[in-house]
């Protein structure tokens, strides 16, 4: 028994007692031994806490915060200010319970929360229903593709390439289980190439599933894309960003069936990868094939306003052995950090929010391309984030670029192999104009020191 | 909400569904102890015509505000009509569950199966 269980012989012995077994091991008899590991598992004898703490310590000085440099690296999270009032109300102890609110009698702060969020999501995609959110955004994507399949029961899905990486991942995942193949349509000049879906596309094919703005950071044509799809019977699928949905058309308007997407950028922050949450919303038609809860409003015995989970039909609890949704506690919690945040922002804020990355992405985009060696990578709009293309191996350049405290963004070529020479450069309203200049003058004596290392004779 | 009622004119399956044959047409339906059991029926999912049924498997899934119930089938055949007027109006499951409440006409592939169900006495016996 382990330094750190309370757990003495005797109390094991009467344990073992009291449920008729003789050893712990046999508690795993039902495990098949050919699974079985057949040693103890090979981890270092225990250290007293007093060390453990030192050396957590030690690797944790290792990691690097977005706020230790000057950051330009997106990829799907997004370096963004949390205000304090996020903090504030997120940590209230009345919230920190993330408990499905079955009894609406004891739990009417937290279903008002969930009330607000979805109203706030429906407003920003422009659909009528926004369930009171997911895991994050790459699952809400595979869940999206399954609300397609129940809807039209077609076996194929069309997935653009530019859906960021981790999205067509975990779809491609989650579609084995439930029967769909996905197949990837190309791009033509950073966006989703519409001839070649055009092609792909049949009466087979259950929904098409985009990205706005797309991982390149280009703003595709969501209403083209949408009129092809609907033309065959296929449902369009849309992963957003919610922020640059402050200056782009809301997908509910442009013929998107399913939104969904990441909502870190919504007062979370990076936090190494999450926790985070994702958004799901949807058209009316579809209100009873969504995953998790969706809680309503309504009136009290004495007429009172008052909020209730008013449908979670995928869910145990109402379909029991034949649930096909599990959201359970869902991130109720990091959602209420999401709502807070755009209750702060508001409608006004979240447009200034938006206008400013726009131009500030504008600008870095012209200032950086006009370096030597550094190119557009595709010369379509963009919002928040732009690809280029380097005369010089991406991966030095970065570590140059750290060197000098930039991190001066993602390098495309990790998941794009016909872009190895890519850059992926993100810009928040917390890189102002000066750090982009100093951004041009580091990538550019970077580059321009490893075409000069290039050039030196062997 | 009708009051308990179980008509003659009908044969029942255990998992309380009704079958109304006429020519070789049946018309399904839940059984009034279903829809009590159910409580307030909010949704009910109306079948495509010309889907296919089996006996003793699910054609449908009823909602209510306790839980979605997988609806059996009765008997075999192809769906030839559905009650459309529940989409809008699931209400009538409770109200009226062997007029207004019916969900869908099935045109029997195998009209001997109706050996297999019960009579109102039978059904009526084995809910005591």
């Amino acid at each position: 028994m382990s330094g750190y269980t309370s757990v003495t012989a005797e109390d094991l012995e009467v344990m073992l007692d009291a449920i008729g077994v003789g050893s712990v091991a046999e508690l795993f008899d039902s495990i098949p031994a050919g699974v079985r590991l057949r040693r103890p598992i090979d981890l270092p004898p225990g250290e007293p806490e007093q060390a453990v703490y030192a050396e957590l310590r030690r690797l944790a000085e290792r990691n690097l915060s977005a706020e230790d440099e000057i950051t330009f690296l997106g990829a799907g999270m997004y370096d963004h200010y949390v205000p304090a009032i996020v903090d504030m109300l997120m940590s209230r102890s009345e919230f920190l319970t993330p408990y499905t609110p079955y009894q609406p009698e004891i739990s009417q702060g937290g279903l008002q929360v969930m009330f607000e969020y979805q109203t706030a999501i429906s407003e920003l995609t422009g659909l009528p229903v926004s369930n009171a959110s997911v895991y994050e955004g790459p699952s809400a994507v595979g869940a999206a593709a399954y609300l397609a399949k129940l809807s039209n029961k077609r076996p194929r899905v069309l997935v653009s390439r530019a859906v960021h990486p981790d999205s067509r991942a975990t779809l491609e995942t989650l579609a084995v289980g439930y029967g769909t193949t996905v197949q990837e349509i190309g791009l033509d000049d950073g966006v989703t190439d519409l001839d070649a879906m055009n092609d792909s596309l049949s009466d087979d094919v259950s929904a098409v599933v985009v990205q706005q703005p797309n991982f390149l950071g280009a703003v595709e044509d969501v209403g083209a894309i949408a009129d092809a799809a609907h033309e065959h019977g296929a449902l369009v699928i849309c992963a957003a960003d919610p922020l640059t949905l402050g200056v782009l058309e809301a997908p509910g308007h442009q013929g998107v069936d399913v939104c969904v997407g990441e909502g870190q950028t919504l007062g979370n922050r990076l936090d190494f990868g999450g926790p985070s949450f994702g958004f799901f919303a949807a058209t009316q038609a579809h209100l009873r094939s969504m995953p998790g809860r969706i809680a309503g409003e309504t009136t009290d015995v004495d007429g009172r306003r008052g909020f209730v989970l008013t449908l979670q039909t995928r869910e145990q609890h109402i379909r029991r052995e034949r649930a096909t949704s599990n959201i359970c506690t869902s991130q109720a919690l990091n959602a209420l950090g999401g709502v807070v945040y755009l209750s702060w922002l508001g409608r006004r804020g979240i447009v200034d929010l938006a206008e400013l990355m726009l131009q500030r992405t504008h600008y870095a985009r012209e200032t950086l391309a006009a370096l030597d060696g550094v190119h557009k990578l595709h010369d379509r709009p963009v919002v928040r984030e732009f690809a280029l293309r380097l005369d010089a191996p991406v991966q030095r350049v970065l570590e140059r670029c750290a060197a000098a405290g930039f991190n001066a963004g993602y390098a495309l070529g990790r998941t794009y192999e016909e872009h190895p020479d890519g850059l992926l450069v993100a810009i928040t309203e917390q890189r102002s104009r000066a750090d982009i200049d100093r951004l041009a003058d580091v990538l550019g004596e970077a580059v321009a020191a490893e075409r000069a290392a290039a050039e030196v004779p062997a | 909400m009708a009051d308990a009622s179980y008509p003659e004119d009908r044969l029942y399956h255990p998992e309380h569904d009704w079958a109304l044959i006429d020519d070789g047409v049946a018309t399904f339906g839940i059984t009034w102890f279903a829809q009590d059991a159910l409580g307030e029926v909010v949704f009910f999912d109306v079948p495509e015509v010309g889907t296919s049924v089996t006996a003793n498997e699910l054609y449908a899934e009823v909602e209510s505000v306790k839980a979605v119930s997988d609806v059996i089938a009765p008997l075999s055949g192809e769906i030839v009509e559905v009650n459309t007027a529940l989409t809008d109006g699931p209400e009538a499951i409770n109200e009226d569950p062997y007029g207004a409440g019916w969900m869908v006409k099935v045109k029997l592939s195998d009209p001997s199966e109706a050996d297999a169900l019960l009579d109102r006495d039978a059904y009526v016996g084995s809910l005591s």
